[in-house]
């Protein structure tokens, strides 16, 4: 009944429909396309510009892979069907942008705390409300992090390409399969409508994850619990007999509802932050560029990470030594590995399109002696090489 | 025809022993609704494997915790969007919405009217006790006119809604409405929306004389249940009566019973329709 996309005969359909080859295509076509080759078969969405394509995409190419997609009536639906979806065994994912993403803060922590796993696409856009819609931004830095109430640790997953986004969107999926967790992809609007090459690789270059699945009947019966010492639970699917309660309200490792002792709360809320917390070699990543002799860091990510790096190349070229450290999972921010490359500069630039939020991850891990400049920007045009170039200059 | 089984054996077949007892109050109305519930299923014969029980928030979305059932307790009237996924990707499940007035018809609205719309092949069990019980008894959108509330302290001044009017008229397959003693005709309206394709919904109104009632002088189950029999009216009555003899009533009785293809059914001929268009299939 679930479909799976490791299957002999969905990996001959992805074959058949998606030829390996090169593609000039929309950044919101990558994460539809990386998601069905992640194995997703549940989309539900709403529209919502600019991360429309992404629904039209799915809507398009879910029937023909027998999978499905439904249009809910808003945002809150669409991320509850998703968990649903998740709880019968499919891998789910649903694209939305600002308000859109406001509306499923609900959900996402009640996805947190039944530790359901799903994909939330957020392409950012200009905001606060409305804001420019059709523009891009990377404002949702802590929405991302700390949109829901209550602790809760969050995965979040940000490309800086269509390309980069085809795989992280695979990465972002098996990062929520292994850990049983809701994960957020922080995409933008600049990059969901840049139409560049993409390269679709073949089916077997691909290598996707499930979630691990209760191997007893003792497993099954304790889907809150910890019963190999990584803070996963096996997951028991709906229908096979388990009588698996699923509940938000504080539990039992057994699901049941326990809202009344203290240590039941503390048990689970810590469990599932240790989950996260000590499984950080599932989904640590960066990328570094001239790091090694760097006196002056640029610390950028998504979209800004881009102008970020020409500019690196262009102060290089000037003899200034800069180098460039673009975290591709930002939440958990790879603080341990900041504070190596912050005990070595004298100076971080740190360029985004908000009005400074990366940047207060970056100050948590770098001495008060090292000179931390944002450079920020917003209106919904992206940051430039030459902008960057004159900071970097400005510090050298 | 039914086999009346004595309530212990109903209890011990479907509910968690480690959950009991239940929250409810003196008086409440929902466990009557869970036991009409349960022994429905157990008349049916149905696969307790292939139940999963869904809710949201409020005294009566508690249930699903006490059942021996697959259960998603989720978010304030959000249960109908949360089934909507489930049922889609796993049809042989038979999903039960265990909801409140306050639940469907105030939070979930929006969703409730959707998934008619869509006829999500789900049950509906609705418990109507006119309140907000859980949260100390402020007036909900089922409140009527004039009744109180802790936050209508001198009487509610908004109109009501009439749920089961609401499904009907959004396009369910079989809509019910009886009051938690209207044992028989309760079970067998369950009996029969569990049989059907769709959506369909049978709604209760229950007593809740801590939250609702007290405030209201009906202190007891028994002068909530005198009140219910003096405002319903059942249907073949309401139909040769004027309106404005009906007004202040609530008719009781069955509303709707079609056969409308339900969302699993749509969508499955929408994959095959998708294959068709791609020259896949004939």
């Amino acid at each position: 009944m679930i479909i799976r996309g490791d299957e002999p005969e969905q990996i001959k359909l992805l074959r058949k429909l998606y030829k390996p080859g090169n593609y000039f295509m929309q950044g919101n076509e990558a994460v539809a396309y990386g998601a069905l080759f992640a194995g997703c078969r549940f989309y539900a969405g709403y529209p919502i510009t600019p991360s429309s394509e992404i629904a039209e995409t799915m809507a398009r190419e879910l029937p023909k892979l027998g999978g499905y997609y439904l249009q809910m009536e808003d945002e809150i639906g669409s991320i509850a069907a998703m968990i649903g979806a998740s709880w019968t065994g499919f891998k789910v994912m649903t694209a939305t942008a600002g308000p859109g993403f406001s509306l499923m803060q609900e959900n996402l922590g009640y996805a947190v705390m039944t530790e359901t796993p799903l994909v939330l696409v957020d392409v950012q856009r200009s905001g606060p409300s409305t804001g420019q819609a059709t523009k891009g931004a990377q404002g949702d830095f802590f929405q991302a992090r700390w949109g829901t109430h209550g602790d809760h640790p969050i995965v979040a997953v940000s490309p800086t390409s269509g390309q980069d986004a085809f795989w992280e969107i695979i990465r972002a999926f098996n990062i929520a399969e292994r850990l049983r967790t809701p994960v957020v992809f922080l995409f933008d609007g600049i990059l969901a409508h840049t139409r560049e090459l993409v390269k679709i690789p073949d089916v077997d270059e691909v290598k996707i994850t499930y979630r691990k699945l209760p191997q007893n009947e003792e497993e099954a019966k304790l889907p809150f619990g910890d019963p190999h010492g990584d803070g996963v639970p096996p997951m028991p699917l709906f229908g096979h007999g388990y009588f698996t309660h699923v509940t938000g309200s504080t539990h039992k490792e057994n699901g049941l509802r326990d809202v009344y002792t203290p240590e039941v709360h503390d048990r689970l809320v810590r469990r599932i932050h240790r989950k996260i917390e000590q499984n950080r070699h599932v989904y640590e990543k960066y990328e570094e560029h001239f790091t090694d002799d760097a006196e002056i860091l640029v610390v950028s990510w998504g979209v800004t990470a881009r102008p970020a790096l020409g500019a690196v190349l262009k102060a290089r070229r000037e003899g200034i030594k800069v180098g460039l450290f673009v975290p591709k999972t930002v939440h958990p921010f790879p603080g341990e590995r900041m504070r190596e490359l912050g005990k070595r500069v004298r100076a971080v630039l740190v360029p985004e399109m908000n009005l400074g939020q990366m940047i207060l991850e970056v100050q948590r891990f770098v001495n008060d002696d090292v000179l931390l400049k944002g450079v920020n920007k917003i209106g919904g045009v992206p940051l430039t090489v030459e902008e960057i170039l004159r900071e970097i200059r400005g510090v050298a | 025809m039914m086999y009346l089984k004595s309530a212990y054996e109903i209890r011990d077949k479907y509910l968690r022993k480690d959950m009991l007892p239940t929250i409810f109050c003196p008086g409440c109305g929902i466990g009557s609704v869970l036991q009409f519930t349960l022994r429905a299923i157990d008349d049916l014969g149905l696969n307790q494997d292939e139940i999963v029980w869904v809710s949201g928030i409020g005294c009566s979305s508690r249930v699903p915790g006490f059942v021996n059932f697959d259960g998603l307790h989720t978010t304030h009237g959000r249960a109908l969007a949360f089934a909507t996924g489930i049922k889609l990707t796993n049809p042989n499940l038979k999903i039960i919405a265990f909801m409140g007035d306050g639940d469907t018809a105030a939070i979930g609205g929006n969703h409730f009217i959707h998934a008619i719309r869509r006829n999500l092949d789900v049950t509906v069990i609705l418990i109507n006790n006119f309140t907000y019980g859980m949260t100390g008894g402020q007036v909900a959108p089922t409140t009527l006119k004039g009744l109180r509330g802790t936050t209508a302290p001198y009487g509610q001044f908004e109109n009501p809604f009439d749920i089961a009017g609401l499904a009907v008229a959004a396009g369910a397959n079989y809509v019910a409405r009886w009051t938690v003693f209207n044992y028989l005709q309760g079970i067998n309206s369950i009996k029969k929306a569990l049989s059907k394709e769709g959506f369909t919904l049978v709604e209760f109104l229950s007593p809740c004389p801590v939250s609702f009632g007290r405030r209201n002088r009906m202190k007891t189950a028994p002068e909530l249940i005198r009140w219910y029999q003096k405002i319903t009216v059942p249907l073949a009555k309401a139909k040769k009566m004027p309106p404005e003899e009906l007004e202040g009533k609530i008719v009781i009785g069955e509303f709707v019973d079609r056969d409308r293809p339900g969302l699993v059914r749509e969508y499955q001929e929408y994959i095959k329709r998708a294959k068709r268009m791609m020259g896949w299939e004939q």
